[in-house]
């Protein structure tokens, strides 16, 4: 196979772990809405541990972007 | 048409040479004094009158002041105010690096590994050397959690530290990728704006779309970059408080 070539495919297949954080975001914030909407009074106190959990899940999604982006511009 | 071609670093005049290596005043560094002066005219402007009832900019300087000291406050204690400054001038560095470029045709300096890795670092080094400085071989509770069965532990430590040494990577990654992703993003809307104007009369019509989108996506990019400054600041907070208060 043309080395160009398996390099587009392989960041192509590196973008699927992105899924996997999208995932993970999405229940993290739909479980901060949910639990902010029976107790809304605890809410804001909880937004720096939302922020943390939301920052750390989306740098595993950031790595697999970070592999895709090596693959096209840097090796 | 490039999207990368944005992130290019020109050199703007030479300042020494060191061997082969150039040392030459870059747009970057251009990038970062306009930020520092923009942050130096906000807080000295804003507390030059010192008014009891603040104007428009005094409030914007407060704001961000008792934003950044609250939120060290609440995960820190009261200990971790030493660090204010630190925190603060990062902060507002980032937020500030970050909001400028979003505005077209200037340069993004946190969009360079180079850069986010720096901060990264030295919020890394000082954790580990305030952590042992203050706490001394108690700073090492921090890979041991408490209430672990014995013939698990050296699995979980290994882990912990694992994931110590892992911080920096993910710290400055996190900012580096999200300003480059979002920045590459915008560049490619606006790639099929003028491709599709190129089409003529009914291309221009099509364009709205991408257009329309662009707009959106500095919208959602205002909001990554706000974000990401204080996701930055909070881990900054977060990883100073195991140095102030190790063990789990």
């Amino acid at each position: 196979m043309d080395p160009q070539a398996a390099k587009m495919i392989g960041a192509g297949i590196a973008c699927i772990g992105m899924g996997g954080a999208g995932v993970g975001v999405g229940t993290i914030f739909g479980h901060y809405l949910a639990a902010a909407l029976r107790n809304p009074s605890a809410a804001q106190g909880q937004f720096a541990n939302l922020i943390f959990g939301f920052a750390v899940t989306e740098a595993l999604g950031i790595f697999s972007l970070l592999i895709a982006l090596l693959l096209l511009f840097a090796l | 048409m490039d999207p990368i071609h944005q992130f290019e670093i020109k050199n703007l005049f030479p300042i020494v040479r060191i061997g082969t290596a150039e040392i030459a005043f870059t747009n970057s560094a251009v990038f970062m004094l306009i930020g520092l002066v923009l942050i130096l005219l906000l807080m000295v402007g804003a507390t030059r009158s010192r008014a009891l009832v603040p104007g428009r900019l005094q409030s914007v300087a407060e704001t961000s002041y008792e934003f950044v000291a609250e939120t060290l406050r609440s995960i820190a204690g009261p200990e971790g105010m030493k660090f204010f400054p630190f925190v603060f001038s990062i902060f507002m560095f980032i937020l500030v690096l970050n909001v400028i470029g979003i505005i077209p045709y200037t340069f993004t300096v946190t969009s360079h590994i180079i850069i986010t890795i720096s901060f990264a670092l030295l919020v890394f080094l000082t954790v580990i050397i305030y952590g042992f400085w203050k706490n001394g071989v108690h700073f090492m509770k921090l890979f041991v959690p408490t209430g672990i069965p014995i013939y698990i532990l050296p699995l979980v430590s290994f882990i912990e530290v694992m994931s110590f040494l892992s911080r920096p990577v993910s710290h400055s990654v996190r900012l580096f990728a999200n300003m480059l992703a979002g920045h590459i993003t915008l560049k490619v809307f606006g790639g099929f704006v003028t491709m599709l104007g190129a089409w003529g009369l009914l291309g221009w019509f099509g364009a709205i779309v991408p257009l329309g989108l662009t707009v959106a996506l500095t919208a959602l990019e205002l909001l990554v970059a706000v974000l990401q400054a204080y996701v930055f600041a909070i881990l900054t907070c977060i990883y100073l408080n195991d140095a102030i208060h190790p063990g789990h």
